[in-house]
């Protein structure tokens, strides 16, 4: 094995790792704090996607593009929590799933409409294309490093929100009991408003910074969803850390697995043999990872404190 | 009070009937009518009519709410398309082929995503059948992207049960559709049925009154897996073409809207919920290609305000479900 090759792939594995852990923050904590179950999540990573594609198009700055988006993010997420998601509260999670998957069909074709079927492609800035030198012989492409740098920056603001402020307070106390909380004055329906917004703004955010290495499509967000799902119940629903730490793992294991295991069934297998189960396996292997975790611990690896299982 | 409730009850029961009796002459119905197209609708309405039933097995009866239940149909349907791909054309050894593969998939899934509850229940159906839609996509071997086609329908080597005619393979779907339905009937009336039912009221309950709960649950999941595989058989069959798309997550979805349009927990609800479904479906595509920019927030109006499904409008009683 080369490891150069073994080097760059295990960063591309952080690096996919942060794009699901801002997407799966945001699904943690609304699904922790708020008790619903959100499947638009990923059509929030869509749009944002989208957002960054029209308004780079405009300013002819990716960066400028982001700039704007994030905050119609933020007003996109705080509509949708009004006019369609607040009602769901008090129902079953059959009834969220159900409802949601109904706005996953909305905002499919309300793109289809506005941006047409095709995918559309953001050019980068000159600063954030090329490579960089890295030690041990490495050249790796900047907006990558740019991307895990970023992930790791909203990583830690998020748990110095979440650790060290007021509203941090007020959403751990949610977390923990709604109920007392809203007993002891919190503006619950407001507070849900706000970490709704912050939610899609975080998924919104993974979109953009996504785009420009996969386009922006109808279909991105289904995929990305389903994998932040699978962070999300490895980690333990509801916790932030347990997030961070299950979608490095999850990327990792997803991105060294299409590279590498090919290679190593071919250590027990005839070579053609090994190259066709490769693939196949190597696209289940976060789910049988999820399984097995699941058998162990069915909570998940890290579920927050006083969370009813 | 008693009479009305009577009353309502019997509006469903005539509903239900007509849904089949539409179903039953509709190969006449349809050339009469000038549009024979609604034969290859309504076959294709019952063949999800059946997934749903089987969904609704689960769901309305037991309370568990897998949102990966196309991964059944999915793996019949695949079945039938391998086998086919490899010459083995006889529906003698393709059917109960698929059935068995479908209900070993269901055992396996259920045995992992049972030990769970709530919303972890639902997110693990669902990777887990999405984990199939990837293996699907990169199964080389078998058309990957582009999915298999079947070069002919299963072989009966019955001279009069020759699914090629279009008739014959409908009347054989509509009786499939009835045996399921028979079947579930059976099944909820059971002492079983009876235990599953009382799983989904309270749980802690059963299990207090000295339930394995977890065992009646696997084997109602295993139960409406294959039954679920019955429809992927029929459905590979009608398209002669299976794909990847037939195990996405889109599908489970679609599955649990029918069952919840039609009515949970109400035997025939899903049938009407599926043959809705197409009709509806149908006639939103004529009016806009972006039919779906409407099917969308009408599912979240049926979600918010018609709980009970068109069987709970029929009977008109409160949202209870």
């Amino acid at each position: 094995m080369n490891y150069v090759l073994f080097a760059e792939q295990l960063l591309n594995g952080i690096q996919l790792g942060m794009v699901l852990f801002l997407l799966a923050a945001g699904l943690t904590l609304i699904f922790g704090i708020m008790d619903l179950v959100n499947l638009a999540h990923g059509s929030l990573y869509m749009l944002g996607a989208y957002f960054a594609a029209t308004f780079t198009q405009m300013t002819d700055s990716f960066v400028l593009a982001v700039v704007i988006s994030v905050p119609l993010m933020v007003l996109s997420g705080i509509a949708l929590e009004i006019v369609a998601l607040r009602t769901l509260y008090r129902r079953d999670h059959l009834d969220q799933v159900l409802a949601t998957f109904g706005l996953i069909l909305f905002f499919r074709e309300l793109v289809r409409i506005f941006w047409g079927a095709a995918g559309r492609t953001i050019p980068l800035p000159p600063y954030f294309n090329g490579s960089v030198s890295l030690p041990f012989g490495i050249d790796y492409p900047v907006y990558r490093l740019v991307i895990i740098t970023l992930g790791l920056i909203v990583a830690g603001g998020l748990y110095l929100v979440v650790q060290r402020t007021r509203i941090g307070m007020l959403i751990r106390a949610g977390a923990s009991n709604r109920e007392m909380a809203g007993a002891l004055g919190v503006n619950i329906p407001l507070l849900f408003t706000v970490i709704f917004g912050i939610g899609a703004a975080l998924a919104g955010f993974a979109g953009m910074i996504i785009a420009p290495l996969t386009t922006a499509n109808i279909g991105m967000g289904d995929t990305v969803l389903i994998q932040a799902f699978v962070v999300i119940v490895i980690g333990g629903i509801g916790s932030i850390r347990g997030a961070f730490i299950a979608a490095l793992l999850t990327g990792m294991i997803d991105t060294l697995g299409r590279s590498f295991l090919d290679d190593l069934l071919a250590l027990f297998l005839p070579v053609n043999a090994a190259e066709a189960a490769g693939p196949a396996l190597s696209s289940m292997l976060i789910y049988v990872l999820m399984a097995a975790i699941l058998f162990f611990r069915p909570q998940g690896l890290f579920p927050p404190k006083g969370a009813k299982a | 009070m008693n009479v009305g409730l009577t009353r309502c009850m019997t509006l469903s029961r005539v509903i239900s009937a007509l849904v089949l009796a539409i179903c039953a002459f509709m190969p006449f119905l349809a050339p009469a009518v000038g549009e024979p197209f609604l034969i290859g609708m309504f076959a294709r309405a019952m063949i999800w009519s059946i997934a749903a039933l089987s969904l609704n097995l689960i769901m309305g009866y037991g309370g568990m709410i897998s949102f990966g239940h196309a991964a059944y149909l999915g793996v019949a349907a695949y079945t039938v398309g391998i086998l086919s791909f490899h010459g083995v054309t006889s529906a003698w050894i393709q059917w109960p082929t698929a059935l068995i593969v479908s209900a070993i998939v269901a055992f396996l899934f259920g045995a992992i995503s049972l030990r769970t509850r709530g919303v972890y229940f639902i997110m693990i159906t669902l990777a887990l059948s999405q984990m199939l839609y990837f293996l699907a996509r990169s199964a080389e071997l078998y058309g990957s992207d582009d999915g298999l086609t079947i070069a002919r329908r299963s072989a009966t080597g019955l001279s009069f049960l020759n699914l090629n005619d279009r008739v014959t393979f409908y009347y054989v779907i509509f009786a499939a559709l009835l045996l399921c339905l028979f079947v579930l009937w059976r099944i909820v009336n059971s002492r079983f049925g009876m235990v599953i039912r009382g799983i989904k009221s309270n749980e802690t309950r059963m299990e207090g009154i000295g339930i394995s709960t977890y065992r009646y649950k696997l084997a109602a999941f295993v139960i409406a897996g294959t039954m679920c595989g019955l429809a992927g058989i029929l459905e590979a069959n009608l398209e002669k073409f299976v794909s990847p798309d037939t195990l996405n997550w889109a599908r489970s979805g679609e599955m649990i809207f029918m069952v919840v349009l039609g009515g949970m927990g109400s035997l025939f609800g899903p049938v009407t919920g599926a043959v809705v479904y197409w009709l509806l479906q149908d006639k939103l595509a004529d009016l806009t290609e972006h039919w779906q920019i409407i099917f969308g927030p009408f599912l979240i109006l049926v979600v918010l305000f018609a709980r009970g499904g068109i069987d709970g409008m029929l009977k008109r009683r409160p949202r209870d479900a």
